[in-house]
């Protein structure tokens, strides 16, 4: 006789054995998703230099050497160097740490809040739903950087401030994608199967639908990495967000641009590819991601 | 290639060359007659009464519809005591009953440019505006004129200042080109508030219009009291509040001249840019950047922590350095460097943290921070949110304090909020803080210094720093005002450091060729009558 938890083991074997390994599926994804792939690269090469940046550069992101001031790229600064005689290859490693840590800060939480914000919205409905939806229209009237802007005149500069001016403009974007999908899932029986066993709203939110708005949540974060990183860029060129000495890309940009772009326009080019190239990677691969995770599209 | 110097000589060089051959040539050249001068000015108007206003985005526009009493020689700007009368006549008196007493002829021929006549009383109206004002009634410069006892019409055409005590600062206070004079008829008849939103002067330029963000007009003054001048049939002050606007505004020659100052690149690009269709001039500046430690707050009170943060400072270095991306360059006390008060480089080497050894004065910071149990220090440095030069020496500032393991958070804030924090709220640890003046007036400016002083946020009182003070200000030879500018800066920036001083700025005027007459002087706000400027094509 076959008892049920044999029947179990089974299945996950066969489960198991039908999955292509990691290798294959990462070909599969990069044949699927060419751009998506570029995109990653881009991504993995970020992170890989924002971890390693200690290894990959000798130089100290922060300290002046004037005796080097505006030195154009050679052997020993291959990005060249700012008026303070700073390394602007090893202030763009070390900046896309401020950058990757911003951006991964700001989406994550924003996204997160949106996230439980969007499914309490829809399980509970009614008032609270319309009430807190209009909120979400009030914020959402509002384009990001002015939204930003708003919350860093408010709380000041530096980083955790940035951090909280780029995380409040996302929740109601999070919350409102999410809410569309936890409306669905609110009708589905298991939710009045959960209702009618007596587990409580949080329970059921937390437990029962948040994992089923999963797809939607991940897109959106991928999304809003990419958007933090231009916000931080933006807010630190208008001299509102990251200062100095902390390498930032925007405030790099802000440092050089007006004054040394035609004396020594390295200063300026090197942050702005940076920063182009970053928010080109998020943007394709959180689009990738997202042809992955939607069916229809998966579909096609 | 480790050091582009050869970039930065070259122009330098070649604009220096340029404007000392333009001054000499100008003065063989026939003065021409004519044009307009379109200039731009990097600051917005907040009101035209100069009285209560104390920023060059007034002064630019505002000043040449306005004469006074007496002026910098604008022949001679560099000078801190050459003066020339402007509305009185036969020379700047000398000072009668032991320098107490400052007897002025006006002018007879001078009127309004509505038309009224100036008299005596109109410089007496002015002047009791600005020392005693009426009670509501805002004067910027009121302290500066302590030792007034009396301001009274003697006469039609003469006016007679009495002082409580002979002061050195005195004439030079009357000089500053913020002291328009204007008329009693309006004064009484319209308000002391009036000359806010309205102008009516003796300048050599009437008003036209003022376009607000955009540009003010002024057309020449036919009746200007100096006879043969002005040269220009009119200007045009135009509004451009971005540094990049401003420079491509003199590239593109949409204007001719900035009066404030560029930095060091922007002439170098300038010069590059247009060879000699450009001259250079440059002079040290009457400003200073400070830090200014919180004596409110904790370890800040503690003379050895403020000492440590001071000796951390490589001015020397910086000098040479930071003069090649900022507007600051000369290396000085309390004192206008190149004041005959100011101290001389061997005076300023035994000051605490002013010494060449760096390693040693370093070494020096590190022990004195340790003796005062304030190792690995961290603190908020408050800077302002402009970049010339506040956030590049800011910038300067937390790297040289790394070097003595203090760890400094630079929050950069725009201008309401930065002044906000440094005069009501007291809000930081230690904030770049600075002078600037106009006439070279050092026993007044350096009032700065003083915990008393109104524009001083150290927070600290220093009963023998105002004794001292009190000295100087009452010192009646210049001999014996050095030996008491030498003891009060000892005791302000070298034994207490209730400021750190950092460096002096540096003056650079790229400006159009064309432009003559105009002499560079050591504030961006004197000289700026305009009425011995003249195009040269």
């Amino acid at each position: 006789m076959v008892t049920t938890s044999e029947i179990a083991v089974e299945a996950q074997i066969e489960e198991l054995a039908d999955k292509p390994p990691l290798m294959s599926r990462i070909r599969d994804f990069g044949r699927r998703q060419p751009l998506g792939s570029v995109g990653l690269i881009i991504v993995l090469v970020m992170i890989f230099a924002s971890v390693f940046a200690t290894v990959l550069t000798p130089y100290d992101p922060e300290a002046n050497a004037f005796e080097f001031m505006l030195t154009p790229p050679n052997f020993d600064y291959l990005m060249g160097t700012d008026q303070f005689g700073r390394d602007i290859l090893t202030r763009i490693i070390y900046g896309a740490r401020t950058a990757l840590f911003v951006g991964f800060t700001a989406a994550f939480i924003g996204a997160t809040v949106g996230l439980v914000l969007g499914v309490a919205s829809a399980f509970f409905g009614g008032k609270f739903d319309l009430i807190f939806q209009r909120v979400m229209d009030v914020f959402m009237a509002f384009p990001l950087i002015i939204l930003a802007l708003a919350v860093v005149s408010i709380f000041g500069t530096g980083v955790q401030n940035v951090i909280i001016a780029i995380t409040i403009p996302f929740i109601p974007r999070c919350a409102r994608v999410v809410r569309s999908s936890a409306l669905a899932i609110r009708e589905i029986p298991y939710i009045d199967a959960a209702r009618a066993n007596g587990f409580s709203n949080s329970r059921i939110i937390m437990r029962h639908m948040v994992p089923n708005v999963m797809a939607p949540f991940l897109i959106m974060i991928t999304a809003f990495v990419g958007q933090a990183i231009l916000l931080e860029a933006s807010l630190s060129y208008l001299g509102l967000g990251v200062q100095e000495p902390i390498p930032a890309w925007g405030l790099m940009l802000q440092g050089g641009a007006e004054e040394y772009v035609e004396s020594a326009p390295w200063v300026a080019i090197w942050p702005g590819i940076a920063i182009s190239l970053a928010v080109f990677g998020f943007n394709l691969f959180g689009d990738a991601v997202r042809d992955t995770l939607d069916p229809k599209l998966r579909s096609q | 290639m480790k050091f582009p110097s050869l970039k930065f000589a070259v122009p330098l060089a070649a604009g220096l060359a340029l404007s000392f051959t333009m001054a000499d040539t100008a003065q063989a050249q026939k003065i021409k007659r004519g044009g307009i001068l379109n200039f731009v000015v990097g600051s917005k108007i907040p009101s035209y009464d100069g009285h209560i206003e104390g920023t060059f985005g007034m002064i630019h526009p505002i000043r040449p519809f306005y004469s006074t009493l007496i002026r910098v020689n604008p022949d001679n700007p560099q000078s801190p005591t050459d003066f020339i009368c402007d509305l009185c006549e036969g020379g700047v008196p000398k000072g009668d009953d032991g320098f107490t007493k400052y007897v002025f002829k006006i002018r007879k021929n001078v009127k309004f440019h509505d038309g009224t006549p100036l008299t005596a009383d109109d410089i007496t109206a002015t002047y009791k505006k600005i020392i005693f004002p009426p009670e509501g009634i805002a004067s910027a410069r009121k302290a500066f004129f302590k030792m007034v006892d009396s301001v009274e019409s003697t006469g039609k055409y003469e006016v007679t200042f009495k002082l409580k005590f002979p002061s050195g600062s005195f004439i030079p206070s009357v000089a500053m080109p913020f002291n328009f004079v204007y008329s009693k008829k309006d004064l009484d008849e319209k308000g002391y508030t009036w000359h806010k939103t309205n102008i009516n002067g003796t300048g050599a330029f009437r008003f036209v219009q003022h376009q607000p963000g955009s540009f003010v007009e002024g057309k020449r003054y036919e009746n200007y009291h100096i006879k043969g001048k002005p040269y220009l049939d009119g200007f045009k002050a135009i509004s451009a509040p971005k540094m990049a606007l401003r420079l491509q505004a003199i590239r593109g020659d949409r204007a001719a001249i900035e009066f404030r100052g560029f930095p060091p690149k922007a002439r170098d690009d300038l010069v590059k840019a247009l060879g000699d269709k450009i001259t250079v001039q440059e002079s040290d500046w009457n400003c200073a950047l400070y830090v200014t430690p919180n004596q409110r707050r904790k370890p800040f009170d503690d003379a050895r922590v403020r000492k440590a943060l001071s000796l951390a400072l490589d001015r020397w270095g910086g000098s040479k350095y930071l003069s090649k991306i900022a507007i600051v360059k000369t290396v000085g006390g309390v004192v206008f460097p190149n004041h005959p008060l100011a101290a001389t480089r061997e005076e300023l080497l035994k000051l605490t943290g002013y010494g060449t050894d760096v390693a040693a004065n370093r070494k020096e910071a590190k022990r004195l921070l340790k003796e005062a149990g304030a190792e690995n220090l961290k603190m908020v440095f408050n800077n302002r949110g402009v970049d010339q030069p506040y956030k590049v020496v800011g910038t300067w500032l937390i790297d040289q304090w790394k070097q003595i393991g203090v760890e400094a958070e630079q929050q950069v804030n725009p201008s309401p909020v930065f002044y906000a924090k440094l005069r009501k709220k007291s809000d930081f640890d230690v904030s770049i803080d600075f002078n600037c003046q106009s006439v070279v007036n050092p026993i007044a400016d350096v009032t700065k210094f003083l915990g008393s002083a109104g524009n001083n946020y150290g927070g600290y009182k220093d009963e023998v720093l105002e004794k001292i003070y009190d000295r100087l200000l009452r010192a009646g030879t210049e001999k014996e005002q050095r030996v008491i500018m030498r003891e009060f800066e000892t005791r302000a920036i070298s034994d207490q450091v209730h400021m750190i001083p950092t460096l002096w700025w540096y003056k650079i005027n790229p400006h159009r060729s064309y432009v003559k007459g105009w002499k560079i002087a050591p504030s961006h706000y004197l000289n700026q009558a305009l009425d011995q400027v003249w195009l040269d094509k």
